[in-house]
Formats: structure tokens, sequence, C-alpha cells
């Protein structure tokens, strides 16, 4: 089981957080780590890359969601890039589909933000 | 053919325990994935059931305190597999929120997305004597 998580910055101000692997109750305090610590930088707006996740589940979701509470709070927003059926089916199943922006690509997810 | 009807001799049991640690749901995940193959279930009930024991599992990990070990006994009948997750922990239950909500959390959504996934879902807690989820997913008849 592994979890790759590589932050970079985008234009904009933005940051993309690409992650690659599973994302379950053992893996996602890594994610949790590297959002909070950008937030913790002052960066609201975030694309998170799950295009190389093979598997999420609710505690990965959990950690998408309050990064999502955190960046509101500053104005922000996080945008996803997801074109995995399985996992935008769980998107669809709890209704985050509604609550995440979710793009098929990461310039697509890029220019929502900058909009 | 339903569950009732649905003789011993037909279902066969696999056994499984693991410690009641984060890093062992995977081991979880990939046994009952390979059980669920042994059954003509499609790639996505399969993907549907890993994601449901993994949950059941996380679920017995946050919610119960003091447990060692995660007991999952699945058993595979001839038109579903029937997958019980049982620990012997204590605590305080936390009840999922109804849903939809305006506000989403992320608190409850491991017992909900099992109840969206599977065909039948029990869920006991007992601060006395631990958590138990008793999942079921028929397979398709056609």
């Amino acid at each position: 089981m592994d979890i790759k998580v590589q932050v970079r910055e985008a234009d904009d101000d933005a940051y993309v957080v690409e992650l690659g692997g599973e994302i379950d109750v053992y893996t996602s305090p890594k994610v949790k780590d590297a959002i909070t610590e950008l937030i913790d930088q002052g960066h609201y707006n975030l694309v998170i890359n799950l295009e190389k996740v093979r598997y999420i589940d609710s505690t990965g979701l959990g950690v998408l969601i309050g990064g999502l509470k955190r960046v509101r709070e500053h104005g922000g927003t996080v945008n996803l890039v997801c074109t995995n059926p399985q996992i935008k089916k769980i998107f669809d199943i709890t209704g985050l589909v509604k609550i995440f922006g979710i793009f098929d690509d990461e310039q697509g997810a890029k220019k929502a933000l900058a909009s | 053919m339903n569950e009732a009807a649905t003789s011993i001799e037909q279902i066969e049991t696999v056994e499984l325990r693991i410690p009641s640690k984060p890093e062992w749901v995977a081991v979880a995940r990939l046994a009952v994935a390979a059980i669920a193959n042994r059954l003509p279930f499609s790639v996505e009930e399969i993907e549907d059931l890993k994601l449901a024991i993994a949950e059941a599992c996380t679920t017995c990990i946050t919610q119960s305190v003091g447990a060692e070990t995660i007991d999952i006994t699945s058993d595979a009948a001839p038109t579903y597999l029937r997958i019980r997750v049982r620990d012997h922990g204590f605590g305080e239950r936390r009840e999922p929120p109804p849903r939809p909500r305006a506000v989403p959390t992320a608190d409850g959504l491991g017992i909900f997305l099992i109840q969206a996934l599977m065909d039948t879902v029990e869920h006991k807690f007992d601060p006395q004597s631990g958590t138990e989820l008793i999942m079921l997913k028929r397979l398709a008849s056609d």
C-alpha cells in the first residue's frame, strides 16, 4: 500500500497537490498533512489531482472535505481532477459532486480557479 | 434462490483475523477481493465490496476502544457473499448524520457508503462487547 504526494506551484497563486496510489485510513494522514501545510502557508486555491489515485475511502474523502472547508473560510476553493470511474462513482454516491468542482484534466481545474 | 433457502452445504466460509490497526485494513480489502473474485461478481461489484469491507474495518478501528483484533468472516454462497466484521472493543457509538446535508461532513460517511454499496447491512454496537457489521451483496441474476 502506498501513497505519493507531490505539491507544486501553478499559475495565479494556485497550488497543485498531485496524489498517487491508495488513500485510506492508513495513508490519508499524509495527504492531510500536505493540504494542511499549504493552507497554513496561506494558499487557499488548490487543485487536487486524483488521476493517479487507484482507491479512496471515507477517510480520504474526509481529508478533502476538511481542506475545502478551511480554504472556503478564506474565500478559496478546491478543485479536483478525477477520471477514474470508480472514484467518480464514490463522489456521486456521497453527493460530493455538488460540493467540489470535478474536472477531467488539470488545465480545466486550474482555469476554473482563476475565473 | 434467496439467502434463507441456501443450504449450509452450499456456503463456503473464509475467516480472517487482522490487528485492529489502520495499516492492516488493506489486507482485509485484498482478501475480500480475492474471495469475491471466486464468485461471478463484476469488476465494479468487486470494487464496491473492497470499499465496503474497508469501511467496515475502519468503523471498527475508529469506533471501538480496546479492540486488538478484527474478525472478518466471509460466507460465499451460490447467490450472494455475506461478510461479518466484528471486534471486541468498547466505546461510544457515533450516529451517522442524516444525508444529504447542505454542509457536508465526513462523519458517518463510511456507514453511508456501505449502505449504498451493499444490498443489506446490519450495524450493531454494544459498549460492552464491541462493533459488528454484517453486510450482504447478492449476485446479479441474469
